[in-house]
């Protein structure tokens, strides 16, 4: 049995249903991210989970307990919140010593329990600091410190990194895990960021509609999506149509040219099909009379270069429509110019068939 | 010559402001014959009414900010949490005391509340006291309400009201805790607002016979000369002292200052 278990979630607001039968079993020290764009339902699952909202229709336990009708503050949640929400008359220390104070522990223990957290969280000469004295990024740790504190069952965290620059918050979501780790505290992360779901978790559910479109690990979601939408939300992803010409036997023609897919394809003879490409199976052949019998390749003509660093991402144009692909970079092979006459080479095992 | 016409203004703004203050200052410092004194002054303090209305109004007036501050902010507070669609509904009460003139009040008051009625507050002075500041917290209540309401438009209300409840605190612990201390300053203004105003109130305690100082003034200015002068500049720079307050409680709130 999970260790935090929701079975059949629903939420209405009104004749609006938010969130449509979610059912999630997370493990003891599991840390899984909701991730899915705005709307989707995630943040009112998180909410339902923290006692803010109350499930219209389901049941939420936590290591057995039914908690679906307790007030937030008999859960022992801790939550932090994209708006860091320290309170702003109380010192960092008062803050993260804040849960302590309400539960009762004596000032000592309480006094001990901070010091730790802000040596957890790499402050720990700024208890006497108020809020408005630290960076974002500090005020952030200082909102998860303050979560931690009580030592909750569940750490909820809705969006932390959302109002950070991008350099705080590739490195606070690798603090976070590593605190999360360390205290092997189970966790939700909600979160728009594909980046940040896949980097940071150990499954992810990708929600649309106010459900669950497909559970996971980071690995499983990117490489083998259920749906047309998981494939289109995480990563970038090109689609071909292609007309299947052998059910059974996977194949398809593309363009006219013939590939073959490792698994059987559920559609009829001539049927039309989705089939989606990441950029990074995708190869570039700037002289196309390299390509050996056998290879899938189209004619492209490259359209845009973006150069981002250590990756190149390439668009070209084929008769199939328009095609992004990523090159690592590499000091002695510039990218190719714009308008060249290229071909884009891949294989029928890196093919996503579309449902 | 629009600098000159603006600077003009002023000018004119402020003598026909101050001067009529400057006289009755000048005036209340004449008590002794050919000379300044603050013979009314003395007069005034030495008076024993004095400090028995003063003192009563004073004590009034500190009940009054914490009745009103006990109602209004636990109800601002959910207005704005859980029932915003009902916020220019409270516009519309909070700003009833200013169109409702004070005296329609205060006889509403003693015909729902008189001897005979289901409940005789103005049978006893505990009663009618409690009546009285009750009338107070009404009149104070467009500046209470306002000053409370933008203290809490300033705060983000509902995440910091729920990372409270997330950590354990109930409502009153969170009401305590966490919203006073961020609005403090704006229940301050609100209440050295309602100190200003109960001070000088006339027509509430008058009526329902209480002996506040706002009665008195009336009192010393139908039966003395240089005393009611005296008083009224005391009153001036009570209510002056209460807005310097205000600042000040701005000024120190020394968690409210943003980063630059």
């Amino acid at each position: 049995m999970a260790y935090l278990d929701l079975t059949a979630l629903q939420k209405s607001f009104g004749a609006n249903q938010v969130v449509k039968s979610f059912d999630l079993g997370v493990a003891k020290g599991e840390f899984v991210s909701l991730l899915g764009p705005s709307g989707c339902g995630k943040t009112t699952v998180l909410r339902m989970v923290a006692g803010f909202e109350t499930p219209t229709v389901g049941a939420i336990k936590i290591d057995g307990q039914d908690v679906t009708h307790l007030r937030p503050n008999q859960r022992n949640i801790g939550m932090v919140f994209q708006a860091y929400a320290l309170f702003p008359n109380l010192t960092v220390a008062q803050n993260v010593g804040f849960g302590l104070k309400i539960a009762g522990v004596s000032a000592a223990e309480t006094a001990a329990r901070v010091a730790d957290m802000l040596a957890l969280i790499g402050l720990p000469d700024m208890g006497a600091r108020y809020p408005f004295q630290l960076s974002g990024g500090q005020q952030q740790r200082v909102a998860l410190a303050r979560a931690l504190a009580p030592r909750p069952r569940v750490l909820l965290l809705d969006e932390p990194l959302s109002a950070l620059d991008a350099k705080i918050r590739v490195s606070l979501r690798a603090e976070i895990r590593d605190i999360q780790r360390k205290l092997g505290i189970t966790t939700i992360f909600v979160t728009h960021d594909q980046e940040e779901a896949l980097s940071m978790s150990d499954r992810v559910v990708v929600m649309n509609g106010g459900r669950a479109e497909q559970v996971g690990a980071p690995f499983e979601i990117y490489n083998h999506p259920k749906t047309r939408f998981v494939a289109q939300f995480v990563g970038t992803l090109n689609t071909l149509d292609a007309i299947v010409t052998d059910p059974a036997g996977g194949e398809v023609t593309v363009q006219g040219q013939p590939l073959r897919l490792p698994q059987p394809i559920a559609a009829l003879r001539g049927a039309t099909v989705g089939l989606a490409l990441r950029p990074e199976v995708v190869h570039l052949e700037a002289d196309t009379a390299q390509i050996s019998r056998g290879d899938f390749a189209l004619p492209a003509r490259i359209a845009a270069v973006q150069f981002l660093g250590a990756v190149i991402r390439v668009k070209a144009e084929t008769a199939a429509g328009e095609i992004s692909l990523d090159l690592f970079n590499r000091p002695d092979a510039p990218p190719p110019p714009l308008g060249a006459e290229v071909a884009l080479r891949f294989r029928g095992q890196d093919v996503i068939v579309l449902a | 010559m629009k600098r000159i016409l603006s600077w003009a203004a002023i000018v004119v703004g402020v003598v026909y402001f101050f001067l009529p203050l400057v006289g009755m200052l000048e005036f209340s410092l004449k008590m002794r014959r050919g000379e300044y004194s603050l013979d009314a002054y003395r007069s005034v303090m030495g008076d024993p009414q004095f400090q028995a209305t003063f003192g009563y109004s004073v004590l009034m007036a500190c009940l009054t900010i914490v009745f009103g501050v006990l109602v209004v902010v636990p109800t601002v507070f959910w207005v704005r949490l859980k029932l915003p669609r009902l916020r220019p509904f409270m516009e519309f009460i909070t700003l009833l005391p200013l169109v409702i003139p004070p005296i329609v009040i205060v006889f509403g008051y003693i015909r729902l509340f008189n001897t005979s009625s289901w409940l005789p507050l103005t049978g006893s002075a505990l009663g009618t006291d409690f009546l009285l500041m009750c009338g107070y917290a009404v009149l104070a209540l467009p500046y209470m309400y306002r000053a409370v309401d933008t203290g809490l438009a300033a705060i983000d209300l509902r995440t910091l009201t729920e990372a409270a409840q997330s950590l354990g605190a109930g409502w009153i612990t969170v009401l305590a805790r966490v919203i006073l201390p961020n609005v403090l300053v704006a229940v301050l203004s609100g209440a050295f607002l309602t100190f200003a105003i109960v001070i000088g109130e006339y027509v509430f305690a008058a009526l329902l016979d209480r002996p506040a100082f706002g009665p008195y003034l009336v009192w010393a200015g139908g039966n003395k000369a240089y005393e009611p002068a005296a008083l009224a500049v005391m009153t001036f720079a009570l209510t002056w002292a209460c807005m310097m307050l205000i600042q000040l409680a701005t000024k120190f709130s020394k968690h409210t200052r943003m980063p630059h």
